[in-house]
């Protein structure tokens, strides 16, 4: 049989080929993105990156409507942005399967939370699986598709990163055509009016009780016989993993389906076993639906809510295990990321930093103009919020703060959700400045397009929305169209901008320096002319450092990529391009 | 039944680790292992530290290895071997580090030193220690991305896998232009043992 090696987001994506979907849509996102990068391979699937989730959700149930299989993948703040569309989309469920890969992130290894979207399943009344390897990725994708069609609900697919980014090996099948069923109007379906809504709720209810039924059935759950009753466990998704390496001889009851829980398969593995420990990353899921059984079981009170689990965790948690570990004595200093050498932010955040202002950010790659040296942003909530929390803060201060408010957004980033902020700011006679810093890409997560790109997920040309068009067009008078690297520019702008009392837009362009390889060659700190007042440095280029000794700038030069910044800003023209 | 080996691999982003794990990953399969690893994508590019966990042999559950369960700990900075130590197992484990210094922002600002005697402390941290200056090596070679095969050529000597699998597996990771390369730089990582 041919074999793969893949990780979880990319068995995903195959799941989704060997089911036969024919239209994707997602928004980029860690620990997700992967799973549309590589669906989008794929020629027989329709695929997208959409402007934002919600979007992409109601794109995916609109082809599933039109009677195809579709699939929507996200990060799981991303479910955030689509929850509207998901709770209606339980009540419609599906005519073509529909599936919804939420990729979670236990540990917040890139992301702003920990939230558990098992939850939703149980909040919107739709079946969750909880695939524990990539083949359980691929495989349950496929399954999910037949769930979906089978129970007529959208199906969630929960995974985490140690899922989406663990590589295992996955045994490879042939895509299987499905028919298109073709749309048919059905009101009494897909439009939810309340005297609608009301009977699907119904439906709804009865379609949760028979997925409960398909619970005790389906071989997804199953039972690993233990030697030793004296200690059981019940486990899903990665934790399960980490249990039978933790304890191998041990008994286990593994849920490949979170949601709705077998009753009477629990009940029957609790009574076989002196205690049952339910081990899940998170919050106690299934803990709570367990309890709520009756049953007597142990979670929470030994297992821990926050971080990612490892099998040493669980080992400690339970049996107070502890081996030696090698320590050193040393106090080294941690190693965050920074922005690139010639990232275009910089000079954005470079500026901000030397001005009186209260910076509300937002997520990307420039939120990292947070950290030190720039250390130029205060807020940081969810994307888009850059915007409205500048307008919230302006509207509760009503100028008797003498400090600007400056919105600091990127380009990816406005499109999924700033436009609409920035609209409530120019209609309710705000007087934010907003900063666009436009690097045509989506960096953060690995370089995807966007609307102001001018390329479709595949790479063909696709339209370009001009943000400053659109700018002018939500009715915003003071716009500064500027050069991310021409740091007099971007600081007269900025000025500008700031003391006006009524909303502006400063868009900032580069591309990013990574995505283009940007190197224009390496710049030198000529000795003699630099006078040690470390005004390069605070431009937190990771190519230069100081040396405390000579008391003198220097430049990486495997590093320096000759954007030209920390020559503009060095105030003795000491540096310089060194084939000059 | 063959007992699960676990490397597990340290640096900063940019190094080039996904590809070098992917590597070794390709040389378990190629000899017909169980195999799983686990690595962090999304902040790896900018500079931070990244880390990749490879674990092989006959069925692999976890694909994150338990502190202290690391057969050979690879670091290529040294700070980032100080970060990890507590993976490598104290009694068994081989550390395999680059003296190489690449200075945490802390660093580059001048707010902190960067911290001195990690390479003394680094040779005598366990019984099992290898200090090669495999990015020197590699620069000296031609192409200072080259540390990570360099440093390959010397976990050969702990794995039994045959030098062929360890060619084929460059083969199918790396770009075709880069395979000849890395291949030499394989065999002089080799002989540094
Ligand atoms: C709701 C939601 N969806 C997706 C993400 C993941 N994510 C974080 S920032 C970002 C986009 C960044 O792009 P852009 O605004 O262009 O900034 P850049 O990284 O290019 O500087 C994405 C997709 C998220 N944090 N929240
Ligand atoms: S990836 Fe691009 S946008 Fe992100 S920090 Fe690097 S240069 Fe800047
Ligand atoms: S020119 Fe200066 S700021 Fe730009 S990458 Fe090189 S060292 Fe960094």
């Amino acid at each position: 049989m041919n074999k793969a090696f893949l990780s979880g987001d990319e068995a995903i994506a195959r799941g989704a080929y060997e089911a036969g979907v024919k239209v994707a849509a997602a928004y980029p996102g860690t620990p997700s993105t992967e799973i549309l990068e590589t669906v989008s391979q794929y020629e027989e699937i329709y695929s997208e990156w959409s402007v934002n989730e919600k979007v992409a959700l109601e794109v995916a149930l609109g082809a599933s409507m039109a009677g195809v299989r579709a699939l929507y993948a996200s990060k799981h703040v991303g479910v955030n942005v689509a929850a509207d569309p998901l709770f209606s989309a339980a009540y419609i469920g599906s005519r073509g399967g529909l599936v919804i890969v939420t990729a979670d992130d236990p540990g917040l290894h890139s992301s702003q939370n920990e939230q558990d979207n098992r939850n939703y399943g149980k909040s919107a009344r739709i079946p969750v699986l909880s695939p524990s390897d990539s083949q359980e990725a691929k495989d349950f994708t496929i399954l999910a598709f037949d769930i979906s069609e089978m129970f007529d609900v959208p199906v969630i697919i929960r995974i985490t990163t140690r899922i989406a980014h663990s590589k295992t090996v996955v045994s490879l099948g042939d895509r299987k055509e499905v028919e298109d069923k073709g749309y048919i109007k059905d009101v009494s379906k897909n439009l939810i009016l309340p005297q609608f809504a009301k009977k699907r709720h119904y439906s709804l209810e009865e379609r949760i009780n028979k997925l409960a039924q398909f619970a005790e059935t389906t071989p997804i759950n199953t039972e690993i016989e233990g030697k030793d009753k004296t200690i059981g466990f019940i486990s899903d998704g990665v934790a399960f993993q980490y249990v039978r390496e933790a304890f191998p001889e041990a008994g286990v009851l593994k849920l490949g389906m979170s949601y709705p829980l077998p009753e009477q398969k629990i009940r029957n593995f609790v009574s076989k076993y002196k205690k049952v420990y339910i081990v899940e990353e998170n919050d106690p899921f299934l803990e709570h639906l367990i309890k709520s059984m009756g049953l007597e079981v142990i979670g929470k009170e030994v297992i821990p809510t926050v971080d990612e689990l490892s099998p040493d965790i669980i080992k400690q948690s339970i049996t107070g295990y502890k081996t030696n570990l090698l320590k050193m004595d040393i106090d080294i200093p941690s190693r965050p990321p920074a922005l690139c050498p010639g990232c275009g932010h910089r000079t954005v955040f470079y500026v901000l930093s030397r001005m009186k202002t209260i910076i509300t950010g937002d997520i990307g790659c420039y939120t990292l103009g947070a950290l030190p040296p720039l250390n130029a942003m205060d807020t940081c909530v969810d994307m888009g919020a850059s915007i409205t929390i500048a307008h919230g803060i302006d509207k509760a201060l009503q100028k008797k703060d003498k400090r600007k408010i400056v919105g600091v957004i990127g380009d990816s980033t406005f499109f999924h959700s700033g436009i609409t902020g920035l609209i409530d700011i120019v209609y309710n006679k705000g007087i934010s400045t907003i900063v666009i810093l436009d690097n045509s890409i989506t960096a953060m997560t690995g370089h995807q397009t966007h609307p102001g790109v001018g390329e479709d997920i595949k790479g063909a040309p696709a339209p370009i929305i001009d943000i400053k068009a659109l700018v002018h067009a939500a009715g915003v008078k003071h716009v500064w169209d500027v050069d991310a690297y021409d740091y007099k520019k971007v600081k007269d702008a900025l000025k500008q901008a700031t003391s006006i009392d009524e909303p502006s837009v400063v868009i900032a362009r580069r591309p990013c320096a990574l995505y283009i390889k940007l190197n224009n060659g390496a710049y030198v700190v000529e000795k003699d002319k630099c006078i040690g007042c470390k005004i390069c440095v605070d431009i937190g280029c990771p190519a230069i450092s100081f040396d405390t000794d000579t008391k003198k700038a220097y430049i990486n030069e495997f590093l320096c990529v000759g954007c030209d910044l920390c020559a503009q800003v060095c105030p003795v023209e000491a540096i310089h391009a060194k084939n000059n | 039944m063959q007992k699960t080996t676990n490397i597990f691999i340290a640096g900063v982003g940019g190094q080039g680790i996904l590809k070098f794990s992917d590597i070794l990953s390709e040389v378990a399969l190629l000899e017909g292992l169980d195999i799983k690893k686990s690595e962090v994508h999304g902040m790896s590019q900018r500079g931070g530290s990244v880390t990749s966990h490879v674990r092989f042999g006959d069925v692999v559950y976890s694909p994150l290895i338990e502190k202290g369960k690391a057969d050979i700990l690879v670091a290529l900075e040294q700070i980032e071997a100080v970060r990890h130590i507590s993976y490598l197992n104290p009694q068994k484990g081989v550390l395999i580090y680059d003296p190489l210094k690449i200075p945490p922002p802390d660093v580059n600002t001048g707010l902190r030193k960067y911290p001195e005697n990690i390479d003394e402390i680094l040779k005598n941290a366990s019984n099992n220690v290898i200090r090669v200056e495999a990015f020197k090596k590699a620069t000296e070679l031609g192409n200072y991305r080259a540390q990570n095969t360099i440093i390959l050529g010397i976990i050969s000597h702990f794995l039994t896998f045959d030098d062929k699998t360890y060619e084929k597996a460059i083969e199918k990771v790396l770009p075709k232009k880069t395979i000849d390369f890395n291949i030499k730089a394989f065999y002089s990582g080799k002989e540094l043992k």
